[in-house]
């Protein structure tokens, strides 16, 4: 049996780097220390009936073609459509990533990732009015006060609370959970909210509303008797908190970024926590759900410019969500081709979205079957990141950690990295007359 | 491949070249005395020939470097790079995207890149991006003002564990130089607070911002490394700072150099040169540092000169940009990093009819006029926080021309420079061999590379920059504009002997070497050192150790300087 210690889980946004992988005659045995959802994750290795043939779609169903002529299927998609779109990256390395940038600004494209449908509203509010925030390690050893809201931990990152937040000692917490405090504010009473000390469960669509009541409070207004749902008392009991705790940390999820408001909401959310920090040390980190959806923004920041939703058709990047971000792009029908890989646009895009991927050229790269694989007209399964092939994925808090590879992909698999590679090369040779 | 470059002005301060017509010849990369055989020869005559600029501090690639550009897309949308000639696209003015960034320099005449302040959780990303600068050699300092581990031998008093501790870190995080952002203060911002004064407790450490100073340098000199620490000193930024800007270098006076060079680099000596204690009595205290500077051997600085532009501030130092958005009401990141530093982030408007901004602009041009020794005062703009890098040409027109100055005097900024600084009687002006000190031997010599960097003689890399200025045409003092224009774009960039730049266009893109430093102390001091190390990790740290340091599979091409440092034990 091999035993390989210290292995990056890829699944959630917390990005555990402490799971013990046992492997057994390529069979995984256990994965200590994963949650039930890391667990999954490991276990699902050895589910039989892997796709390892790229699928193609003709008159009368799927059949099976080679890794060759699906690449050339691909690269002649990308080269005939006007404005292709690249979709996804989330669940792939920033090596992977990177030749996709690479590819969608050779194609002439949009590039895109699922912050449109999950966190691209915080991106727009730190584009409003900043970021103030701090890495994981500093919430271990220094928060006394960490509150969740629109964010069910328990069961989206199952142990970024005993990782991070509620239990672990830290240099200025050594006793623990009995140093800290924790505020839940949510639409409904989650499981994190039943172990909270403080539960304050705000109106379904009135986040705004509450982060406002905070604001006027802190800043010496006054609020109505029942702001949201939630009684003044509480409310203004819960901001004692925040303004006498030593260190303070707002975690969110999408239960207030795509909650009505969206970006607004992210706006004040910084803003109040921006106005906390007259008052004492306040920080925030959205809990990003996909493993790698923060590798994607910093890789496309860096060598473009911006974090999500950058257009190439032009020769440069442009950037203008809303009208450059996949969602509006589908339902307006403005691309004419999609390219999935390592995401699901078939099962988290809206109908109209759906309905016209469902008309135009498309192909996916994706290890799983799901509905995407489904809908597109070709599919080219890949070896699995993180487990298969190692790589850089980026933490929630950006902390960039490599991941191991713990065992080999099935024979004919290729990593998402080398099936880009090939289809850049043969994007390249088409565009020069080949 | 061999390559000859004929007849150029040649202008190669560390070899003692002041303008002589000279021919270069590059074989296999390097300089050499003779070349073999057949060649391509370049004709330089009428033309301007130095060493390949080597930028000793500028933020173009790192975690709060992206952070920047993530919060502004507006600095994105303002200027555009498209994909043409084979080249990458990319965008931004203030903070161009990383491809774009490694052009720009190349076009310039630059061959050797530095970016200077890596947290060193976050290497692997400055890594990784410094992978997507092309052509540019390059380097990353790791900062250590909040260290944990250091704060602990500091304070425990154990010099030995602490060098072999530090060995470790540049060792982990593939980094070049100890440096060094607002000591004692980016710990205390983990609470909001900071530390103003050099003897200011680090709250839950019980060291102050003057040991870790002292002690970093002490250790830097026994780990013979080769650049001397690179200091960011408390205060930056605030009225009246030039008492701590000196207390903190006279710090370091008796320092023992391991490699007869400084012993501690004051980096943005502009930003730390103020006088006055409030904003409406503040004034340039360049002379006062001139003068400290001028009558010591320790202490070498760069401008951080001010280019009054519209630009995204970015430090190590995260308690000065909360300070900075408090005066601006303008969008601001925090990023402290655990058991090591805090960067902040923030745009910032410079203003030529502000006249804090005006003695600013003033100080930077002020301390390059009065440091005797251009050797002691690199150029540099702390891009971008001073201003874009792309500026440099501009800065150097400033410098050789006292008439321009007046111009900008005049004409340009608020009259407060006048009455704030001395900029005004200062008629010294800059030859083309200080501004060759300036831009690139002064910097290979200050970091301790000037066998392979920052000059022409045999055996240095083939690293060449030719500018389209004739100096028997050319008066600088009047011809201004053609100065400007003429460091803006190369006629040539050569590197490793490849034509990289022809006439302003990029032709080849080259991946360059990235440098840093291992110096391998006693064998035992090291594996106790690890000990504790190893128990701090788990404590504390929200990643393993054996995730922390960086792969090799990250620097694309890296150039290990491996140092015997085995009597630290
Ligand atoms: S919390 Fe997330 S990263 Fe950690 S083990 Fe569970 S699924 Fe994996
Ligand atoms: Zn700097």
């Amino acid at each position: 049996m091999e035993i390989h210690t210290d292995v990056i889980c890829p699944f959630c946004g917390t990005l555990c780097d402490d799971i013990e992988v046992h492997v057994e005659n390529g069979r995984v045995m256990e994965a200590l220390n994963a949650c039930k959802l890391g667990n999954a994750k490991f276990m699902s290795m050895n589910k039989k009936n892997r796709h390892i043939v790229p699928m193609v779609r003709g008159e009368d169903g799927f059949t099976e073609t080679t890794i060759e002529d699906a690449v050339e299927r691909v690269a002649r998609m990308l080269v005939d459509a006007k404005k292709p779109l690249l979709y996804g990256w989330a669940t792939t390395e920033c090596e992977a990533q990177s030749v996709g940038i690479e590819l969608a600004e050779e194609v002439g494209g949009v590039i895109d990732s699922c912050a449109s449908v999950c966190h691209g509203p915080s991106v727009l509010a730190i584009q409003d009015v900043g970021f103030p925030s701090v890495t994981l390690g500093e919430v271990k050893n220094r928060a006394d006060l960490d509150i969740y809201w629109g964010s069910n931990p328990m069961h989206a990152h199952p142990r970024h609370m005993s990782r991070y937040s509620r239990y672990p000692r830290g240099y200025f917490r050594e006793r623990g959970q009995q140093d800290r405090t924790v505020i839940v504010i949510d639409v409904r009473r989650t499981d994190t909210a039943g172990i909270a000390d403080k539960f304050l469960q705000v109106s379904p669509g009135d986040d705004y509303e509450l982060v406002n009541a905070f604001r006027t409070l802190l800043n010496g207004g006054d609020i109505p008797d029942e702001v949201a749902g939630i009684a003044k008392k509480d409310i203004a009991s819960a901001l004692e908190l925040m303004k006498t705790c030593q260190f303070g940390m707002l975690f969110f999820g999408v239960g207030l970024t795509m909650s009505p408001g969206k970006h607004r909401n992210i706006d004040n959310a910084i803003s109040l926590v921006v106005d906390l920090n007259k008052y004492t040390k306040f920080n925030l980190i959205p809990m990003r759900g996909h493993y790698n959806v923060t590798g994607f923004s910093e890789v496309l920041t860096w060598q473009s410019g911006f974090p999500f939703g950058v257009d190439y058709t032009r020769g440069y990047p442009q950037y203008n969500p809303g009208e450059t971000t996949s969602v509006e792009l589908l339902s307006r029908g403005e691309v004419d081709a999609v390219f999935v890989v390592g995401s699901d646009p078939a099962a988290n895009f809206p109908k109209k979205a759906v309905e016209h991927l469902a008309k135009i050229p498309s192909a996916v790269i994706e290890p799983h079957e799901t509905p995407t694989t489904y809908l597109c007209d070709l599919n080219i399964p890949s070896a699995i990141a993180g487990i298969e092939v190692e790589g850089t994925a980026y933490r929630m808090d950006n902390v960039p950690i490599r991941m191991r590879k713990i065992m080999d992909a099935p024979a004919g698999l290729y990593s998402d990295r080398e099936i880009l590679e090939m289809i850049l090369l043969k994007v390249r040779e088409i565009k020069n007359g080949a | 491949m061999e390559l000859e470059i004929k007849n150029g002005v040649v202008f190669d301060p560390l070899n003692k070249v002041d303008g002589e017509k000279k021919d270069i010849l590059i074989r296999d990369g390097r300089i050499v005395e003779k070349l073999k055989g057949k060649h391509d020869v370049i004709d330089a005559s009428g033309k301007l020939v130095m060493p390949g600029g080597v930028e000793i501090h500028s933020h173009f690639a790192g975690g709060k470097e992206t952070a920047g550009r993530m919060l502004r897309p507006e600095d994105g949308a303002r200027t555009v790079y498209p994909k043409r000639n084979g080249l990458r696209s990319g965008s931004g003015y203030s903070m161009p995207s990383s491809f774009t960034a490694g052009y720009l320099y190349a076009q310039m005449g630059y061959t050797m890149c530095n970016t200077p302040a890596m947290p060193p959780l976050f290497a692997r990303h400055t890594h990784e991006e410094l992978g997507d600068v092309p052509i540019v050699d390059k380097s990353a300092y790791p900062t250590f003002d909040g260290n944990w581990f250091v704060m602990r031998y500091l304070k425990e008093g154990d010099p030995d564990k602490l060098a072999a501790c530090v060995a470790w870190f540049l060792r982990a995080t593939k980094g070049l130089v100890i440096k060094i952002v607002n000591p004692g203060g980016t710990e205390n911002w983990g609470w909001g607070k900071n530390a103003v004064g050099i003897d200011d407790p680090v709250i839950g450490f019980d060291v102050t911002p003057a040991q870790i100073v002292k002690g970093l340098a002490e250790v830097n000199e026994r780990l013979k490394l080769p650049h001397s620490i690179h200091l960011h000193p408390n205060n930056l930024g605030k009225p009246g700072n030039i008492e701590t800007t000196v207390e903190t270098l006279e710090l370091c006076r008796e320092v023992k150099s391991a490699n007869a060079r400084q012993t501690v680099y004051l980096t943005h000596a502009q930003f730390h040169s103020f006088g006055g204690d409030s904003w409406k009595n503040f004034e340039s205290k360049a002379d006062e540092l001139a003068k400290y500077i001028n009558r010591c051997d320790h202490v070498v600085c760069d401008t951080g000169n001010v280019t009054l532009d519209e630009t995204t501030t970015m430090t190590s130092d995260g308690p000065m940009e909360y300070f900075l958005h408090n005066l601006t009401h303008l969008k601001w990141v925090n990023k402290d990093v655990e058991l090591e530093t805090a960067p902040g982030i923030t745009p910032f408007i410079y203003s030529r009819k502000n006249p804090v901004h005006s003695v600013q602009w003033a100080i930077g041009l002020e301390l390059a006029l009065l440091i005797d020794d251009p050797f002691k005062v690199l150029l540099a703009t702390d891009h971008p926080n001073g201003g874009p890098f792309t500026r440099y040409p501009r800065i150097i027109a400033w410098l050789m021309s006292e008439p321009y100055r007046r111009y900008y005097m005049e004409e340009r900024v608020h009259k407060g420079a006048q009455k704030g600084s001395s900029l005004a009687t200062l008629d010294r002006e800059y030859t083309f061999s200080d501004i060759a000190v300036v831009t690139r031997a002064g910097q290979a010599k200050a970091l301790g590379l000037s066998e392979l960097k920052g000059h022409l003689g045999v055996g240095a890399h083939g690293d060449v920059a030719i500018y389209d200025i004739d100096p028997a045409q050319v008066d600088p003092s009047k011809d201004f504009k053609a100065v400007e224009k003429g460091f803006a774009k190369t006629a040539y960039t050569i590197k490793d002997g490849e034509i990289i730049v022809k006439d302003g266009l990029i032709r080849a893109t080259p991946q360059g070497r990235t440098y840093w430093a291992n110096p391998v102390v006693d064998h035992e001091l090291d594996r106790e050192m690890l000990k504790d190390v190893e128990q701090y990790f788990k404590k504390y740290y929200s990643v393993n150790l054996a995730n922390y340091p960086v792969q090799k599979e990250y620097l694309k091409r890296g150039r290990e300087i491996q140092i015997d440092a085995r009597d630290v034990k």
